[in-house]
């Protein structure tokens, strides 16, 4: 489909266009009270006293809130219980919250802030994951009785004897750097006290299920006892998982312990400070080829900084684990990864989770490795890509989905005209200041959550008896436009106007947790539980309307807002149809739910079937890197990816878009610098992410094959675009400058 | 002192005139569709118009627009609700996901187009330079904002 013809929608479109879209901070309540996090000066410290009295008689304010005042749990995660919702033992990071003032307006209750103060024992601190390993260095979680938070490995064949099968053998190190998602929206909770005792949370979060165990835990109470409302969020990107939820919970404590509603707004500076970010990587990685350009080995040790608190660090090292070696066959593998504590910020999921940074040292590797053997580096892709029926560096057999990886390179290099361009590129010689390079990159992507975690989702048709549908599903909105690709897939499969299904963004109190909507895992849970709901709705409707249509049940057709029976004069209006069920005292009412096809994994090999499908995706850029200046222009960009099914041709093309903007980040600007502990770039003058001008036109192309595990057929697309738009970029640079870059972000000396 | 907001004289108490214009637009008026992003400038989540011209309401007291006229995005649509084409135009072309960067968005551009009538794809590019969007690459806000271009000619 042609870019310019596809006319978008999505239902929340109106709201949001005319500023009427009610995000958390436009929400308000009668009697509401402001409170703020306190942060202290301090690393990594033991707290000795922490001084509140002058804050405490600081006007308009209420109550200072610490540890002291969790009834319940102050210690959470998503995997390690070690995150504190303040800080208690210990300052194990710049970002650790101390306290939080709650103040009957908000200016006051920051004022206050500044009034705390934090007696402590400052401990030397520890930045650099590599000391933090070394037996003697000093422990960050001692009752851990290490810094290291985990380790996953891949043995598969015997490496030594794969580098002795090669003619070369290729060793470099790689380095990346802490990313933030910056959300515009930074982070936002109001939480209510209800009359029946529950509490109730608007926040600006992507993960409702998870933001209530958190409020639950840290108050003491039930999962019942909570609920979360789903609310409008301004991005998200993976980042408002374990943070947005602590500040979710805090406003919990502070509503439940006042009895008023609590609002919290971050600034952008709080957000930076505390936010976990993308891990860095230091990935040792060494692969041996043979002269016909065959992979033979590879040897990987991949070291990630997971800062204070283990976060889904474990999660996230296990994806770089198992997409170690990119989308290649090879047959001998031995990968270690570790998650390491360090005293920086914490970091944690963001979009690609634990990809991006592997998909830039395996997309270099296999180029420097092509130009050793001396194939061209397309060519090198092509004799070691995983094919149908490719058995994966984890042992999973790739025969049950198209195994589209050579259509998605082709397509792109096609699209772009990469053979001809590749003849113009600089390697460092130019008449002008300017070189010109081009470069690609090419992935695939278990999806889902994987052997990570419990995987199922819900969702609920509800017609009513004027035929209006009203449709819930246990994904959230984190702004991509999930819930218009679930309301065209049901009006699709009903076969009814669009405008009849209303989408109700559930809370947690009205629908089974489906977990979280990351992964990309939102259209692909959540279009095969609608899906299933709208398939036992089908059953129903058609048992109740099939003696006035004189068929058999299974013979009722659904389309054109009509019931058919057996040919076309046989049938009755949707509307009809919805209020012969209730006559019957019948509800037209479904529930659907999708449970993940069975994945497997073995920790001690590493070996398993990790994901029940896969994606496969290529990009490529064009660059022009000036002489002088060492400025890299990014000049084109060009997608293609195999996402199953496209449900919304225009939202798709945004998650293009947006995740290849983002990935050009990534390679050329986006970097959290933290001296002495303290992160220096806190806005966006001094965190650069792509702006406008810093981005050319891009080209994304669909690619759609049917995939037996989703019966929807539909597959994801928000990670894959993020994750290959830095090593494509590095290629170019290389094909620009002659040289390869292999940190991140990439600075050209001039 | 008196400001025009969206075509409606406003009058300001006297205690309000030192207030951030950004939070006396959401907390005194309850115009909700400027949005706090970074509170230094730096965003354009807090865009809206000063005579036409767009600025970032967060660096502004309320002083500092006496007299002024000031659209919000609240001001865009017709009082029957009929969308401004540009605002069409950013549904059409799949503009917007979070939702988030969109009023500022619409905002810079219709100022833009007001005073540009006949601009390049790449003069769009650098108009909408100083708003700042994480979601959609800008391609499809610049394929809103040059799609509305003939509706201001």
């Amino acid at each position: 489909m042609a870019e310019s013809k596809i006319k978008s929608w999505r239902n929340d479109a109106r709201e949001k266009v005319t500023g009427q879209a009610k995000y958390t901070d436009d929400l308000s309540f009668a009697d509401m009270l402001h409170a703020v996090p306190v942060y202290s000066d301090f690393v990594h410290a033991r707290i000795k006293r922490i001084e509140t009295k002058a804050a405490e008689n600081y006007q308009n304010v209420l109550r200072i809130l610490t540890a002291a005042d969790v009834p319940g749990a102050n210690r959470f995660g998503h995997i390690e219980k070690d995150h504190r919702i303040f800080a208690d033992d210990k300052i194990r990071y710049w970002g650790d919250v101390v306290a939080l003032v709650v103040a009957s307006d908000r200016e006051s209750a920051i004022k206050a802030a500044e009034l705390i103060e934090v007696e402590a024992e400052a401990l030397p601190s520890l930045h650099d994951p590599e000391e933090a390993i070394k037996p003697d260095a000093p422990l960050i979680h001692e009752s851990h009785g290490s810094n290291i938070i985990n380790t996953h490995r891949i043995r598969r064949g015997d490496v030594e004897e794969g580098f002795e099968d090669s003619d070369f053998v290729i060793q470099r190190q790689f380095q990346t750097q802490f990313v933030e998602h910056a959300y515009l929206e930074p982070e936002a909770a109001i939480a209510l006290p209800r009359p029946d005792g529950v509490i109730e949370i608007y926040g600006s979060m992507q993960h409702p299920f998870s933001t209530r165990r958190f409020a639950a835990a840290v108050l003491g109470v039930r999962l019942a006892d909570i609920e979360v409302i789903g609310t409008p969020m301004g991005g998200g990107f993976g980042g408002k998982d374990d943070t947005a939820a602590i500040v979710c919970a805090r406003a919990a404590l502070a509503a439940k312990l006042t009895g008023h509603p609590v609002k919290i707004r971050y600034d952008r500076e709080w957000s930076i400070r505390e936010s976990y970010k993308r891990h860095p990587y230091r990935v040792d990685y060494k692969m041996g080829v043979t002269s016909e350009g065959e992979i033979k080995a590879v040897q990987c040790k991949i070291i990630a900084d997971g800062g204070a608190y283990c976060s889904t660090t474990p999660w996230v090292t296990w994806r770089s684990t198992v997409q170690c070696c990119g989308p290649y066959q090879v047959p001998n593998v031995h990968c270690d990864a570790l998650g390491v504590y360090t005293n920086n910020v914490v970091a944690g999921a963001m979009r690609g989770f634990g990809s991006p940074q592997m998909n830039f040292v395996v997309e270099q590797m296999v180029e420097i490795a092509a130009e050793e053997v001396g194939i061209s580096p397309v060519e090198f892709r092509h004799r070691n890509m995983v094919k149908q029926g490719s058995v994966t560096v984890t042992g999973q057999k790739l025969d049950d989905h198209t195994v589209s990886m050579s259509e998605a390179l082709e397509t792109v290099i096609d699209e772009i005209d990469y053979e001809n361009k590749l003849k113009s590129c600089s390697f460092g010689k130019s008449q002008s200041d300017e070189l010109y390079g081009i470069g690609l990159a090419m992935s695939y992507r278990g999806m889902s959550l994987g052997a990570e975690g419990m995987d199922f989702c819900a969702a609920i048709i509800n017609a009513q008896f004027d035929g209006s549908i009203i449709l819930e599903v246990g994904i959230h909105e984190n702004g991509q436009g999930a819930q218009s690709a679930f309301i065209l897939l049901l009006a699709d499969e009903l076969g009814v106007d669009r405008d009849r299904i209303r989408y109700r963004q559930p809370s947690t109190s009205t629908i089974p947790d489906s977990g979280s909507t990351v992964a990309s895992r939102g259209v692909l849970m959540g279009s095969n539980a609608v899906l299933a709901a709208a398939t036992e709705f089908k059953r129903k409707v058609s048992a109740a309307v099939s003696s006035i249509l004189k068929c058999k049940a299974q013979d009722v057709r659904f389309a054109d807002d009509r019931i058919y029976g057996r040919d076309e004069h046989h049938s009755i209006s949707f509307d009809r149809a919805m209020h012969v069920m209730f006559l019957q005292q019948q509800f037209p009412f479904a529930f659907g739910e999708y449970r993940a096809p069975r994945v497997s994994w073995d920790e001690k090999t590493g070996q398993g079937k990790a994901y029940f499908t896969w994606v496969y995706g290529c990009q490529a850029a064009e660059v022009m890197v000036n002489k002088k200046s060492g400025r890299v222009r990014l000049t084109n960009a060009v997608a293609a990816h195999d996402m199953g099914r496209v449900i919304n041709p225009g939202m798709a093309l945004g998650q293009f878009y947006g995740g290849m903007a983002m990935g050009s980040g990534y390679a050329l600007s986006e970097e959290i610098k933290i001296e002495d502990g303290e992160i220096v770039n806190l806005n966006y003058n001094s965190y650069r992410i792509p702006r406008s001008v810093d981005l050319p036109d891009m080209s994304a192309i669909f690619i759609e094959n049917p995939d037996p595990n989703s019966p929807s057929g539909a597959k994801g697309i928000g990670e894959p675009t993020n994750e290959i738009m830095a090593p494509a970029i590095a290629n170019a640079v290389y094909r620009a400058t002659g040289k390869r870059y292999l940190k991140l972000p990439i600075k050209i000396e001039s | 002192m008196t400001i025009t907001i969206n075509g409606k004289a406003t009058e300001v108490l006297d205690a309000l005139v030192e207030m951030n214009l950004l939070l006396f637009l959401r907390e005194e008026l309850r115009l909700t569709g400027a949005k706090i992003g970074c509170g230094k400038g730096f965003c354009g989540t807090c865009t809206i118009l000063i005579d036409n011209k767009p600025v970032k309401s967060c660096q502004k007291k309320v002083l500092d627009v006496a007299d002024k006229w000031i659209t919000t995005i609240e001001g865009m649509a017709e009082p029957d609700g009929t969308l401004h084409p540009l605002q069409q135009a950013f549904i059409d072309a799949g503009a917007i996901q979070c939702g988030y960067c969109t009023p500022g968005m619409v905002l810079i551009g219709h100022a833009f187009l007001l005073k540009n009538p006949s601009p390049s794809r790449n003069d769009i590019r650098k108009a909408i330079s100083p708003n700042l969007c994480r979601c959609t690459g800008y391609q499809q806000i610049i394929d809103a904002v040059e799609a509305a271009v003939g509706c201001y000619k």
